[in-house]
């Protein structure tokens, strides 16, 4: 069980967490302006990686905070935590 | 029963304290500190089972968990009767009684030995070939048979009447295993303050110490040493020992997974303790001390009862005084068999021979055995055994060139009755590996050790391929102190680095024998017919040389493809002592180099581990956690069936005792609840609806975009039903929602929705919004919420409230007032799930069941009526009122399911509006949401049948939509449905078909309010 570093509360076991998606996918600020091919890229196409994979997770049983992740979905283990609306660390595009 | 086979003195069993056990009926006598393993060796039993495929006699191979052959069935009572134990993990205790398996009648008389004979029909791969003809016969025929003659144990069938505890555990050092490296990692760790946990799966604390006879360390004996160090260890505070504690799987971040067996050695066993205990230990740093397993020899007929490994004979003589019998023959590829021939000799028991695989024989050992007087023959081979249930000879052959050539000259038979082998011995990496480490392929060894870590690990000792005692107990302190100075920086690299050289601080002298790295891999030649020879690689699993070699020759190349072809290695033993060979045997057939061919992957557990371990607490009453609401103990006394929803109990219906004294059924019950309620008035506990609070100078401007419907103009105190889409248009969640001032909402859910709305909701709030000064609060159980409804509502609750207007002008149908009942606080809706004049009584939970009571009482003039989750759901129904999660599936937008009013058109946006304005999202083809009368009105249609035009029309026949909800109407006479069909709308009026199994039933299209359309009576 992997332990993972909540920006809010510190080290915490990974069943207190909830995965959440890819991060920095940010809501189109004006949905009626997209075409359909965009709005459907916004709601369905990820990156899915091998490597490095900015994501998001929530604390759900511990503060309750989202925030954004950098986990190596090679190994699995996490490079960094940070807090929700930070830019994502300047840390590569890919592992290993 | 005398222990013939006992040595006089020697060895760690207390002579002075006999233990009766009984074997297959048969009482023998150990002593304690026996398995059940060595006690019957000591009796001279080498019969302990039959094997999987081929049902031949089988004996014990080894001494430890990397047994086999030898699983045997302990049985304290017809509940805690365990199957699959390894005999040589079983420890003796007074009254144990145990089993053997897989044979029938009889142990010494096996029926199911046949197979043995029409083995050239079960070779490699049969499962996959044998019995794919005729068809259907599998299931009928081959299926059954197999598995009741390819059995394992078989598993009680009363509940387990034992605790098992789960436990969370942290500590700076963990040491897996207590041999010679352990213990010296452990001594190093603990002595620099760190805090230590010392595992091991024995009972006793020690591994390869507890068999020394002759090795020193420091000076002293090597079994002194060990008491003694185990003394250092077990009075320092920061030190845990744990024997009988399997470390059985290594997850991520140094999360260990530990089996303790606490009671099975126990004859009586105090009902204060559990039988096992789980322990999630997190270590900071960990050492794995696991050493090394001994490899078989892959001769012809090495399966033989009395055929075993050497070691493990040598364990049996010095730790169990058991001798393994009176004349062994030793096969030997390493320097193992010299030291096992030089204890058995002293220890009585005859060495007819030593057969070294090595050409030529050098060294320490093979010298002193030749001083001892015993037969040593280099490049010999054991051709075959001779005997029948137990070993009666071996075959000789000397060979030429290497050990692949065959051998030449005529073979000898040695007269014997046990013969021990040994190819040398394989590190045992199970647990580096399943901690992702990094194997790496060491050629001069011939093993496969621990190369880069991923986790905070080291492994030390045998297990890493280090040889010789001194060394050993140098590298584990050294590791040890390594260890316990990584734990003390937590900067210390998590991963990638390699393990440094053990650079112990402390020197050990020791004197032991080192035995090498020498060893064979593989099958050892013989000349004989292969079509009558089989020499086993995988005992458990009944894999012989052959199986493998035909793999190959059929194409197989991939040793994953080849084990799972074979199964070689994918018994319950994961293959401990066959894997190498396999890839040996592989290795020669392809002409390959042996890491060529890969290494299959290990994974936990190490061994196998009980269900009860794993349940521990989580059974019976506490496998879910159970909600109920305040009111389900009046719900209880009244009688009520109860269902589940999500995890609240809810009251079902409420059957009335009957003048006979039977109760009513569920109709029954469901008719008159629904007549109550359309005729004068009931009440309902709605209390497991989610209920949010959502909080702020932001709140409306939130609820616009998490909700389809617009909320800017809702004045407070009025109510509006909502409907919440995820961002791909389809309904999420409905509720009703309450505006308490310009800046609260009190938002409802449905029963299960409530977690996933919060969780959307704060998705929502936190990452898109952060702007938006909005709190959301839980609020689910903080509410009781009483449903009272029906045409005598209103005079029911009425004298009960105060501080509100009932009258009908004043509080109209769909508002919220702020008030009391009884003095008890109270938001009260206007509001209807039924169709008739409608309230909610919502007040804090604690208050809930009085109230309930009160307006129970007061309802009594009324006939009030309790009803349950079934009327709700059929008054609701006959309304044509959707559930979401059952008139929907994830995939109707609003419109779908006639709920296309609620959604705020004028709005700008909201969650998943751009993705109804896709074409697709209202095309006319889309299922809808249409009522469906039965021809014949008595007829209640199944949930979830498909609907179809044509029942005849040819297969597969086209399917136009299904049932979601179907009820029989006592207020209306017939039965009603909601479904969702293909065009619906504009089927209304056409009739349709719902193909059964035994008939297809005619259904009519129509609207889907079956009861007051218009609305009228909601207004009351
Ligand atoms: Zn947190």
């Amino acid at each position: 069980m992997l332990i993972i570093n909540c920006p809010w509360c510190g080290a915490r076991p990974e069943i207190e967490f909830r995965y959440g998606g890819e991060a920095h996918v940010a809501r189109p600020a004006d949905p009626a302006a997209m075409s359909d091919q965009e709005w459907a890229d916004f709601l369905y196409n990820r990156t899915n990686p091998k490597g490095l994979h900015a994501e998001r997770w929530r604390h759900i049983h511990g503060c309750g905070r989202y925030f954004n992740a950098v986990r190596d979905t090679v190994s699995d283990f996490f490079v960094t935590t940070y807090k929700a609306g930070e830019p994502r660390p300047d840390i590569g595009e890919s592992g290993q | 029963m005398t222990n013939r086979f006992r040595t006089h003195s020697g060895g760690r069993i207390d002579r002075g304290a006999p233990v009766s056990f009984r074997f297959d009926g048969k009482t023998y006598s150990g002593f304690k500190g026996d398995t059940l393993a060595s006690a019957l060796i000591a009796n001279g039993v080498h019969l302990v089972g039959r094997s999987f495929k081929y049902h031949r006699p089988r004996g014990f191979l080894s001494a430890g968990s990397d047994e086999p052959n030898a699983l045997v069935n302990v049985a304290r009572d017809a509940a805690r009767m365990s199957p699959n134990l390894r005999a040589t993990q079983v420890e003796l205790y007074e009254g144990l009684k145990a089993t053997s398996q897989n044979r029938w009648p009889s142990l010494g008389f096996d029926a199911g030995a046949a197979n043995d004979f029409v083995s050239p029909f079960l070779p490699a791969g049969f499962y996959y070939k044998t019995f794919m003809w005729p068809a259907g016969a599998w299931k009928r025929f081959y299926e059954p048979k197999i598995r009741a003659m390819a059995g394992l144990g078989v598993a009680p069938t009363l509940p387990d009447p034992d605790r098992y505890t789960q436990n969370y555990a942290y500590c700076d050092v963990l040491v897996v295993g207590s041999g010679p490296a352990g213990l010296a990692a452990a001594l190093a760790a603990a002595e620099s303050g760190a805090t230590v946990w010392l595992v091991d799966e024995q009972p006793e604390l020690g591994g390869s110490l507890l068999a020394e006879r002759t090795a020193t360390i420091e000076g002293k004996p090597a079994q002194q040493w060990l008491s003694d160090t185990l003394a250092t260890l077990a009075a320092k505070d920061n030190v845990t020992l744990l024997p009988r504690t399997t470390a059985f799987a290594y997850f991520p971040h140094n999360m260990i997974a530990l089996a303790e067996r606490v009671t099975e050695h126990l004859a009586a066993p105090g009902a204060d303790l559990p039988r096992e205990r789980l322990w999630q230990l997190r270590a900071r740093e960990v050492v794995l001390a696991t050493g090394a397993l001994e490899r078989p020899l892959v001769f012809p007929d090495n399966d033989r009862p009395g055929v075993l490994l050497a070691d493990s004979a040598r364990t049996y003589l010095n730790r169990y005084g058991a001798k393994p019998g009176d004349r062994a023959v030793i096969f030997t590829a390493c320097d193992a068999g010299y030291r096992t021939a030089l204890d058995l000799a002293a220890g009585g028991v005859a060495v007819v021979a030593v057969a070294d695989l090595r050409r030529e024989v050098h060294g320490e050992l093979p010298a002193r055995a030749l001083a001892a007087g015993i037969d040593v023959r280099p490049a010999t081979v054991v051709t075959g055994t001779t005997g029948r249930l137990r070993v009666s000879g071996a075959r000789l052959a000397k060979i030429k060139g290497g050990p692949s050539v065959d051998p030449v000259g005529a073979s000898e038979t040695l007269a014997c009755d046990t013969v021990l082998m040994s190819g040398g011995f394989t590190p045992s990496v199970h647990l580096f590996s399943q901690s992702r480490g990094k194997l790496v392929w060491d050629a001069a060894s011939g093993a496969y050790l621990p190369g880069s870590s991923v986790e905070r690990e080291r492994s030390a000792g045998a297990c890493r391929g280090i040889t010789g005692l001194q060394r050993v107990l140098e590298d584990g302190y050294g590791q040890g102190e390594a260890a316990a100075r990584a734990s003390r920086d937590a900067s210390s690299p998590a991963r990638g680095a390699t393990p440094p050289p053990g650079a112990s601080s402390k020197s050990f002298p020791a004197q032991a024998d080192d035995l090498g790295t020498d060893g064979f891999i593989g099958a050892t030649p013989h000349a004989r017919n292969p079509a009558f020879t089989k020499a086993f690689v995988d005992w458990q699993n009944d894999v012989t040389a052959k199986d493998i070699t035909l793999a190959t020759r059929e194409g197989f190349r991939s040793i994953e493809h080849v084990k799972r072809y074979t199964t070689t290695g994918m018994a319950t033993d994961q293959g401990k002592t066959s894997n190498m060979n396999t890839l040996g045997i592989v290795a020669e057939a392809l002409g390959e180099s042996v890491p060529k061919i890969g290494l299959t992957t290990f994974r936990p557990p190490f061994t196998p581990t009980t269900f009860g371990l794993f349940a521990g607490a989580a059974r019976g009453d506490q496998f879910d956690p159970v909600r109920k609401t305040a009111i389900h103990d009046w719900a209880a006394e009244h009688g009520a069936a109860f269902e589940d929803v999500s995890l609240w109990k809810r009251a079902w219906y409420f059957p009335k005792a009957l003048p006979d004294g039977r109760r009513e059924d569920l109709h029954a019950a469901v008719a008159r609840e629904c007549k109550a309620v359309r005729s004068s008035v009931g009440m309902f506990d709605a209390s497991t609806l989610g209920k949010i609070e959502v909080v702020g100078p932001d709140a409306a401007e939130f609820m616009n975009r998490m909700y389809t419907n617009a909320w800017a103009k809702l004045e407070p105190g009025r109510l509006r039903y909502g409907v919440m889409l995820r961002e791909d248009g389809f309904v999420m969640d409905d509720g009703v929602v309450g505006r308490l001032s310009s800046d609260r909402f009190h938002v409802t859910t449905t029963t299960g929705g409530a977690p996933r709305v919060l969780a959307h909701m704060e998705d929502y709030l936190q990452t898109e919004w952060p702007e938006l000064d909005v709190w959301l609060t839980s609020t689910t159980e903080q509410w009781a919420v009483i449903a009272v409804q029906g045409p005598k509502a209103r005079e029911v609750l009425a004298p009960l409230i105060e501080g509100i207007d009932l009258a009908k002008e004043a509080f109209p149908h769909m508002s919220v007032r702020e008030g009391t009942i009884l003095g008890v606080p109270t938001r009260l809706f206007s509001v209807s799930f039924t169709g008739e004049l409608g309230f909610e009584v919502n007040v804090p939970a604690h208050y809930g069941r009085a109230v309930w009571e009160a307006i129970f009482a007061a309802g009594q003039p009324f006939g009030i009526t309790p009803y349950g989750t079934e009327t709700m759901h059929v008054l609701r129904a006959e309304k044509g009122y959707i559930i979401v999660g059952q008139e929907t599936d994830g995939t109707q937008v609003p419109d779908d399911v006639n709920l296309g009013w609620a959604v705020g058109k004028a709005k700008k946006d909201f969650v998943g509006k751009r993705s109804l304005a896709r074409a697709s999202m209202s095309a006319p083809d889309r299922k809808q949401l249409v009522g469906l009368r039965t021809t014949d009105p008595k007829v209640v249609l199944e949930e979830g049948a498909q609907i179809v035009a044509d029942p005849k029309a040819p297969v597969p026949v086209p399917m136009l939509g299904f049932v979601t909800s179907s009820y029989y109407s006592a207020v209306l006479g017939h039965s009603i449905a909601l479904a969702v069909i293909k065009g619906g709308r504009a089927r209304i009026g056409t009739r349709l078909s719902v193909p059964m199994p035994d008939r297809v039933i005619e259904v009519e299209i129509v609207e889907p309010v079956f009861y007051d359309p218009k609305g009228e009576r909601l207004n009351g």
